[in-house]
């Protein structure tokens, strides 16, 4: 797995799509687009994201293990972020009994 | 992961990475509890990424604190995120992403052996990380003296002044854990640096270096994360 080389221009490639990211995520907070500009800065963050997963940190080359490994991660965390909203987002849709 | 690698590093020399260094085959290579390098290997780097799945709920929890507040909290977020510096953040992003590149071919010099790149490197990736330290030393010292660091110096004009003070709170809290993990790397890229002018580069030692890589990388994105959601909300 690791023994696989990265060639430098897949490297400098992927470090030129993270610069123009950036450089768009923050144009486009210029831009009002109302409700679409978390999504869009959030969207290009998760795709900055995944490409440093991917190619820098090799997992593109890597064991279905450490795949497991790194998707379980991302599980977990949108089961607390889910939980958490459920919890707050719903508080007041049903009126206290007694109340 | 970083107490390993500093208790690691003060072992100095070959015989570094595992804890049963004194039972290694002869060449060192290979710890006696694995079949293969290759395995040896993925166990190492397996191991990294289960701690960085830790790592991930770590800040996770902070993330969840911003969500929580934010949703809440729209507007006094929007008017805290207008006194952070765009320009110094943005610097931050670029420094981090060059960082990542630097360090991602730290790591390909080690898989191929030359020595060079590898040490050349490893100094690039420790300049950037100290220059965003240094970056935010400065971003730190002009939320202090604006008194947007919370507490009882907090001051801020309008009715959401506790509402912003909480977006500082989270702000401080999400940034200064994000640099204390970003030390820490600067001090292993250290520790790192000293060995890759020693030692024979072989497969232990490049699988140390990807290791290390893997922490940086992931300390990188986090930063891709804050950046957007700390600096750049309701600019428009």
């Amino acid at each position: 797995m690791s023994e696989h080389v990265v060639s430098k221009k897949t490297y400098f490639a992927v470090f030129a799509v993270l610069m123009v990211g950036t450089a768009v995520t923050v144009q486009a907070a210029f831009i009002n687009m109302g409700f679409l500009n978390n999504l869009v800065a959030l969207g290009i963050a998760v795709v900055k994201a995944t490409l440093v997963v991917l190619f820098f940190m090799h997992v593109r080359y890597s064991s279905r293990l450490t795949w497991i490994v790194v998707v379980s991660g991302l599980v977990w965390l949108i089961i607390m972020f889910a939980f958490t909203l459920s919890d707050y987002d719903t508080r007041g849709w049903l009126p206290y009994p007694g109340k | 992961m970083a107490d390993h690698q500093a208790a690691a590093a003060m072992q100095g020399g070959e015989r570094i990475g595992g804890g049963e260094a004194h039972a290694e085959s002869a060449s060192g290579e290979l710890a006696h509890h694995f079949d293969s390098v290759e395995q040896q290997t993925e166990a190492t780097t397996l191991g990294m990424w289960v701690f960085l799945v830790t790592e991930i709920m770590f800040f996770g929890g902070l993330f969840t604190a911003y969500l929580v507040y934010r949703s809440r909290n729209a507007e006094a977020f929007a008017a805290g995120s207008h006194h952070l510096d765009i320009l110094l953040g943005g610097v931050n992003t670029v420094v981090l992403i060059c960082s990542s590149l630097t360090m991602a071919l730290a790591v390909r010099g080690a898989q191929i052996k030359a020595r060079g790149s590898l040490v050349g490197n490893l100094i690039l990736t420790m300049a950037l990380g100290s220059t965003f330290l240094v970056i935010k030393a400065v971003e730190y010292g002009a939320k202090f003296s604006h008194h947007l660091f919370p507490g009882p110096r907090f001051v801020f004009e309008g009715p959401l002044a506790r509402q912003v003070e909480m977006f500082y709170s989270i702000y401080f809290a999400m940034t200064g854990l994000h640099a204390l993990h970003m030390i820490v790397g600067v001090g292993i890229l250290a520790v790192i640096l000293v060995q890759a002018q020693r030692v024979a580069l072989r497969s232990r030692f490049k699988t140390r270096v990807e290791t290390v890589g893997l922490y940086w990388h992931f300390v990188d994105i986090v930063w891709i994360f804050l950046f957007p959601l700390l600096y750049l909300i309701g600019r428009h």
